[in-house]
């Protein structure tokens, strides 16, 4: 069962994730889009960003380090082997552009137990280099009960 | 594909549908892109191990893979402001068949003032949804 305790918890700011182009387009390739904003800088400026614009869920790699802190937090019991990634969510102020330098913090909202389930949610902030904020990625992990003994 | 015209949308049109493929290798191929390297997405001995009936498709690769027909359609017009899912089912892929995905987005909400639109996508693997309240909003330019 993972700690109650954790609720509120506000985890370190992540190191600075640097966007690249080509991760953009690697990402863009493996998530089966061929929408030239992810692949062209030219259509990129064209549209008005700064480089080629990435895949509505390419948060994930910049919220997964945080995600990351909380599997590795002892006080938070979280057993990875039983996760289930129960829901997601990315609320955006603006695209994520190669060149931009993001980094996330994340706050557990709520831990809730059910049943021998925990479902753990939790908020993770993203801002550019400039403190601006870019997205909130929001992610309910279930973790499911451990077998009784037989 | 003509860029979509915020005016011209009606509650309850299809704006785009699509027959996604999964294959073995597009999963490996996401784990690189995404640094998600579960074995479950991989490994059919590890998958069974814990249950599963052999491997099976990332969740995000899911989500990320029916966002991109609606990506596609909106071209420059717009961009991505709001994305949430439920994850309802999982996505088994075959080693040799892959596994076949049917997304189909329609047009949930219109908000004229704000010039958003609330984009519902079904996502359908065998017959059976496996996302669930899968919601994309859209702000026009």
């Amino acid at each position: 069962m993972v700690n109650i305790e954790i609720q509120g918890k506000v985890y370190p700011p992540t190191a600075p994730y640097l966007v690249g182009r080509e991760k953009v387009r690697e990402f863009a390739r493996a998530v089966l889009s061929e929408a030239p904003l992810h692949h062209d800088p030219e259509a990129a400026r064209a549209a008005g960003y700064a480089d080629v614009v990435a895949p509505p869920t390419f948060a994930i790699v910049v919220q997964d380090a945080t995600l990351q802190q909380l599997l590795a937090d002892e006080e938070a019991a979280v057993d990875f082997s039983r996760v289930v990634h129960g829901d997601q969510r990315f609320s955006y102020t603006r695209p994520i552009v190669a060149g931009d330098e993001l980094t996330g913090v994340m706050t557990v909202t709520s831990v809730k137990q059910l049943g021998g389930n925990s479902m753990v949610t939790s908020s993770t902030k993203i801002s550019d280099a400039s403190g601006a904020h870019v997205v909130t990625a929001i992610s309910t992990l279930v973790v499911r009960a451990e077998e009784a003994a037989a | 594909m003509t860029a979509p015209v915020f005016e011209q949308l009606v509650v309850g049109d299809v704006v785009v549908e699509r027959d996604l493929h999964f294959t073995r290798d597009a999963l490996v191929r996401y784990a690189g892109a995404s640094g998600d390297f579960n074995t479950i997405h991989y490994r059919d001995d590890i998958a069974k191990s814990v249950g599963l009936p052999g491997v099976i498709a990332h969740g995000m690769l899911t989500m990320g893979a029916a966002a991109s027909p609606v990506a596609e359609w909106l071209g420059d017009a717009g961009v991505v402001s709001d994305y949430q899912v439920r994850f309802t089912r999982m996505v088994p892929v075959d080693g040799t068949e892959g596994a076949d995905v049917t997304v189909t987005a329609v047009v949930g909400v219109l908000d004229a003032e704000a010039r958003t639109a609330r984009i519902d996508l079904k996502v359908v693997f065998s017959g059976q949804t496996v996302l669930g309240k899968s919601q994309l909003v859209v702000a026009f330019n």
